[in-house]
């Protein structure tokens, strides 16, 4: 693991804290550091600052000096240095730490201040609270419990907006509410290079809108309603869904790519609602792709398999288990593990091929990566295939090698981890060749030929790690209880491990991580309690020489090695 | 009537028993319903009044009235004790615990028998009381056998083999030992009083009333209620006592005992039990009335006989024995009714005594106040009669 | 705290034989026997329902005969024993009632769970969920014990109230910006 570069540190001054913070922090971060909150619409850590909401005006003050001397001057009321405040309120997002700046948010003038600004704010905001989605996670709503005054003095006609204002094909826009903090318009200018959002008209008439003849449709839009801070930008898929004060926050990955953007999941009683990013600075920032926040659906999709089936006849775990154990027995078996496996999955189809003794098969998708967020292999686990070494070279987007066996006899069964072996380039006549045990989610082609079909789990139903495009492993929770029906795929795993004789291995996630821990050295120093939030970056010199498929995308760049390869 | 009497003896008997069963039951029965509904009206409460026969109801003013009262109530009630589950616990002694309740209703149906509830004049003019059986040695065998009530208590506390059913039956054999010695000698009095020295001695409850059916207000032909209210007085508390009625019910005592001595019991077993106790009192205010009000006499100094022969100047059929057996009769339940509705009325009125407040007004009180009273008498009376 | 010592009263020899205490409660007892009974015979006469009185929770309508539940969801929230459950919907744009948005596709009350504690009353702030008089609630199964949006309603029926909240929201939209 790389150190990274010690910052250059300065000392500011915040409610008479003291504090260090690097060189370049603003002050509402800076005040974050000593738990001030400074209240602020417009200011988002990731976008261009611009300072428009007006609504972080701290006080601010330098140290006095002498002009002559540079000498310090000392108050004599308190015996310390003097300090110069300066007389109007400053914003505290656009002002960055200098050394020995003071900083005061609790005087009667910041108190002021905000007061103004919210009740400016609310005069023409239309007070829907009750049916807005933001209701909740608003932080107007937040603000005015601190800075609102409980009553309306504007006697006045509010203003008239038009509502339900469709930006987009996931965004719905009510400019009513909008407090025109210009968050989304820098967000699709300089992250989503979409610049399709703008104001028009003046003062209060201000509005939202799209470029004419132009929709918010690119695949981040639905991140403009992320930092949205009021109501004014609302998922359609979220609209009136249910209130989020209900829903339970699950910490996942998004399994679209390799680039692994870290993402909570939103539930209540085992449905899951939406799916937001999660901030990590070193993988996504706070974005997502809009794509990724639709997977939820798979939990309940129609095609899902709940029924364990042997020839196609609905029958019992243990039961299919032991059927698949007979199959071994004739020798001659090969595995198809699968890039969007868990790390601890890969970990037991390795076991199980070592234990029968049979050749890893991997099944790779390699798209186009949109130099952001999805990366060019979609398959969210390469890496964790490599390094709990189920296989040791890329796999190619066909099972030709496995194919050519098959067509040779030299393979009888075939053990498919999740892996659609149609998809992946198996004739329907190979497939009838051999016996196949299918551990997956969905019903296709490869599950109605499998002798035995062992149900699983989705990502959402089960806990488990990745390793992403930078070798960081990164771990997702279960956010719901698994479908009826299926089972935990460490169970199945496990089950089919020991039915094989590869002895007993544990399937509870803890206790087969101190196995993984003294059985793959990469991991040697890991438990899976203890990987933190943001993950935890592997040494990724081992494999700095295979061709990875990834482009650059939003924090990676690919080694050379690679993009030698990818560029020859 | 002849022909009843010519019917073999056994015969008789069983008619006479069914009469009894027939009759004492259903009373009994009702007199349960009379405790709710008095219950009630002393707490300012309507009482059972909801109860009624579907295919009935559409009766005008009678049935309604009838449901008011609670009628209906009573019938389903009956109907329920019979029908539902009779569970017998695990940990009772079976044979004990079953013969409890048989043998309460033994001694509370057999003392009916020997009570005079009525007279009729004969062809010859001569008075009959209608009785059972007319024993000479009537109160003797009412105590005797009404005493053996305390076995059934002693019997289904010990059968139930636990520890409330058990307590309670103690403490209910205690008590009625206790009191059924005040209860016998109060009484003595009257019999020294009926039976005059040199005749032919007799505890026959039918002479009783026959010294009380003098007619005008002499000392000796007074009610004996007037004339030796102590004894009165001591008998209707040993009375209350041994019908285990409150403020008395040490052997239910449902605060400290849950159920007492019936805890165990339930259903039909458990109603035989609550008939026995109305059965016992409606003998119990008999005899009291027998003793100490006239019986079937409606007033003091004021006979039947002497009813009848005014009222047939007005009424041609008066003279009938059988007018006046029901008159009689109906003159008796009137008093026995009255006692039964004052027992109720003590029971909703007074809280239970402490149990050795029980023991020190049997003991300590009522036995030395019965013997005092014996003894004022029997020098009374030996004075009166020289 | 001062100690008063109080002497108890010796008893009287009438007092102690209880007799007169005896016939005084049965005086009393008598005495209240004949008085009627204070029993209120409850189907056929109903007690009269005092002013702010807690029944089952019920849906209203406004004047107009909108309902004036927009799903907010806030008293399926503040509810301690969690009796509410709603599943919020969009009304659909051309609907009289469209600029509210925002209406319940279902709404359940568990009055096997409801407490009547009347928090949802309080937290609601369209003022559409009350609890009126009604208080006796029966049912022969669990689920006839729920009360669904069709029942809520009709329990409720509709409150004169005089807000008229969003119908002047309405007009403004018809009327557009007064600047």
């Amino acid at each position: 693991m790389i150190a990274p570069p010690k910052p250059e540190l300065v000392t500011v001054n915040i409610d008479g804290k003291e504090i260090a913070v690097p060189k370049g922090t603003n002050v509402i971060e800076a005040a974050r550091l000593v738990g001030v909150d400074v209240p602020h619409y417009c200011y988002h850590p990731k976008l261009a600052i611009v300072g428009n909401c007006r609504m972080c005006l701290v006080e601010m003050g330098m140290p006095a000096v002498d002009p002559a001397t540079k000498a310090p001057v000392i108050d004599p009321a308190t015996g310390k240095q003097k300090i110069n405040w300066i007389p109007r309120p400053q914003i505290g997002c656009g002002t960055n730490a200098a050394p020995g700046l003071h900083i005061r948010t609790n005087t009667p003038m910041v108190k002021d201040c905000r007061e103004g600004v919210m009740e400016f704010l609310l005069i023409n905001h239309p007070l829907d609270c009750p049916i807005c989605d933001q209701a909740g996670e608003c932080k107007l709503q937040e603000q005015a419990t601190g800075y609102g005054r409980g009553y309306s003095r504007f006697i006045e006609q509010k203003n008239v907006k038009p509502k339900r204002t469709q930006l987009g094909p996931r965004v719905t826009l009510d400019d009513e509410r909008c407090v025109l903090c210009s968050r989304c318009i820098r967000f699709s200018r300089d992250i989503a290079k979409d610049d399709v959002l703008g104001f028009i008209d003046r003062g209060s008439h201000s509005t939202l809108t799209c470029y004419p003849g132009k929709k918010l449709e690119n695949n981040y839009s639905l991140n403009t309603v992320d930092i949205c801070p009021v109501g004014a930008l609302t998922s359609t898929d979220f609209r009136f869904k249910m209130r989020v004060w209900f829903l339970k926050q699950t910490n996942s990955i998004d399994t679209e790519s390799s680039v692994g953007a870290n993402t909570v999941v939103w539930s209540r009683e085992g449905a899951i609602y939406r799916i937001t990013p999660r901030r990590n600075d070193e993988v996504n920032d706070t974005w997502m792709a809009d794509t990724g926040r639709v997977l939820y659906k798979q939990v309940k999709a129609d095609n899902r398999l709940t029924s364990v089936k042997i020839n196609g006849a609905d029958s019992g775990l243990d039961i299919a288990v032991n059927a698949a154990a007979e199959l071994f027995k004739a020798g001659s078996v090969a595995i198809v593990g699968s890039g969007r496996s868990s790390v601890e999955e890969q970990f037991l189809t390795r076991k199980l091929a070592t234990t029968l003794k049979a050749p890893a098969h991997l099944v790779s998708r390699v798209g186009e990566g949109d130099r952001l967020l999805i990366s060019a292999d979609r398959n969210p686990n390469v890496r964790g295939a490599l390094v709990t070494g189920l296989i040791a070279a890329l796999p190619s987007a066909q099972l030709t090698e496995l194919a050519a066996q098959i067509d040779a006899g030299k393979v009888k069964t075939v053990v498919s981890v999740g892996e659609d072996l149609a998809a992946a380039g198996l004739s329907a006549a190979q497939l009838a060749k051999v016996a196949i045990v299918y551990l997956g989610t969905y019903a296709n082609e490869t599950s109605a030929a499998a002798r035995v079909v062992l149900p699983t789990l989705t990502v959402f139903e089960k806990g488990g790690t990745f390793v992403n495009q930078q070798f960081r492993v990164q771990k997702f929770l279960k956010a719901v209880p698994g479908a009826e029906g299926a089972t935990d795929d460490l169970v199945v795993l496990a089950k089919l491990v020991a039915a094989a004789g590869g002895g007993s291995v544990p399937s509870e996630i803890n206790t087969l991580w101190k196995t993984i821990a003294a059985e793959v050295p990469a991991l040697g120093t890991m438990t899976f309690a203890n990987l933190p939030e943001t993950g935890l970056l592997l040494d990724a010199t081992p494999w700095s020489a295979l061709p990875f498929a990834e482009g650059e995308t939003l924090h990676y760049k690919p080694t050379k090695a690679a993009q030698l390869v990818v560029g020859s | 009537m002849d022909f009843f009497f010519q019917l073999p003896l056994w015969i008789q008997g069983i008619a006479k028993g069914l009469a009894v069963i027939a009759v004492l039951f259903p009373l009994a029965a009702a007199c349960s319903m009379a405790e709710r509904k008095i219950s009630a009206w002393i707490q300012g409460r309507p009482g059972p009044n909801r109860t009624v026969v579907p295919w009935l109801a559409w009766i005008p003013i009678i049935v309604p009235f009838l449901q008011r009262l609670g009628v209906f109530q009573l019938a389903a009630d009956g109907g329920k004790f019979v029908f539902k589950e009779d569970p017998v616990p695990g940990h009772v002694n079976k044979l004990y615990f079953i013969a409890a309740p048989v043998l309460a209703m033994i001694p509370a149906l057999t003392t009916i028998t020997i009570v005079p509830f009525g007279a009729y004049l004969n062809d010859v003019g001569q008075l009959v009381p209608i009785v059972l059986a007319n024993v000479d040695i009537g109160l003797l065998a009412v105590l005797a056998i009404s005493s053996l009530g305390v076995y059934s208590v002693i019997l289904a506390g010990w059968a139930s083999n636990s520890k409330y059913p058990f307590l309670g039956s103690i403490r209910a054999s205690a008590q009625l030992i206790s009191y059924e010695l005040s209860m016998t000698l109060s009484v003595l009095p009257v019999f020294l009083w009926v039976n005059a020295p040199g005749g032919q001695g007799t505890l026959s409850l039918f002479d009783v009333v026959q010294v009380q059916s003098g007619q005008g207000f002499h000392f000796d032909s007074l009610w004996l209620g007037l004339w030796m209210p102590v004894s009165a007085f001591i008998f209707l508390v040993a009375l209350f006592a041994e019908t285990n009625r409150q403020p008395f019910d040490m052997a239910e005592s449902e605060a400290d005992l849950v159920g007492g001595f019936h805890t165990e019991y339930g259903a039909f077993k458990w109603s035989l039990f609550f008939v026995a106790e109305y059965a016992h009192m409606i003998v119990g205010s008999g005899v009291f009335t027998l003793l100490f009000l006239g019986g079937w006499n409606p007033l003091p100094g004021l006979p039947l006989t002497t009813v009848v022969h005014g009222l047939q100047h007005w009424i041609s059929f008066a003279g009938h024995p059988l007018f006046m057996g029901v008159l009689g009769i109906l003159i008796f339940l009137g008093k026995v009714g009255f006692f039964i509705f004052f027992f109720m009325w003590v029971r909703w009125t007074l809280p239970r005594f402490r149990y050795d407040q029980i023991m020190k007004i049997g003991w300590q009180k009522l036995l030395p106040l019965s013997i005092g009273n014996l003894i004022f008498y029997a020098l009374l009376i030996a004075l009166i009669q020289k | 705290m001062a100690v008063i010592p109080v002497s108890r009263k010796p008893l009287s020899f009438a007092e102690r034989t209880y007799i007169p205490q005896i016939l005084g409660g049965l005086k009393i007892t008598f005495k209240r026997m004949l008085k009627p009974a204070e029993t209120m015979e409850y189907p056929e006469q109903r007690p009269e329902i005092p002013k702010h009185y807690r029944g089952v929770p019920t849906l209203v309508k406004d004047p107009n005969g909108r309902e004036k539940c927009v799903s907010c969801q806030l008293c399926e929230f503040v509810c301690p024993p969690k009796a509410i459950r709603i599943t919020p919907g969009e009304i659909p744009l051309d609907a009289p009632t469209g600029h509210v948005e925002k209406a319940p596709q279902a709404f359940d009350i568990d009055m096997l769970r409801c407490i009547y504690c009347g928090l949802c009353q309080e937290v609601c702030p369209e003022e559409a969920i009350f609890l009126q008089n009604q208080y006796s609630m029966t049912g022969y199964t669990r689920a006839e014990m729920v009360n669904h949006k069709d029942r809520l309603y009709e329990l409720g029926g509709t409150l004169p109230d005089q807000h008229h909240k969003w119908d002047k929201k309405k007009a403004a939209e018809e009327h557009g910006n007064a600047h």
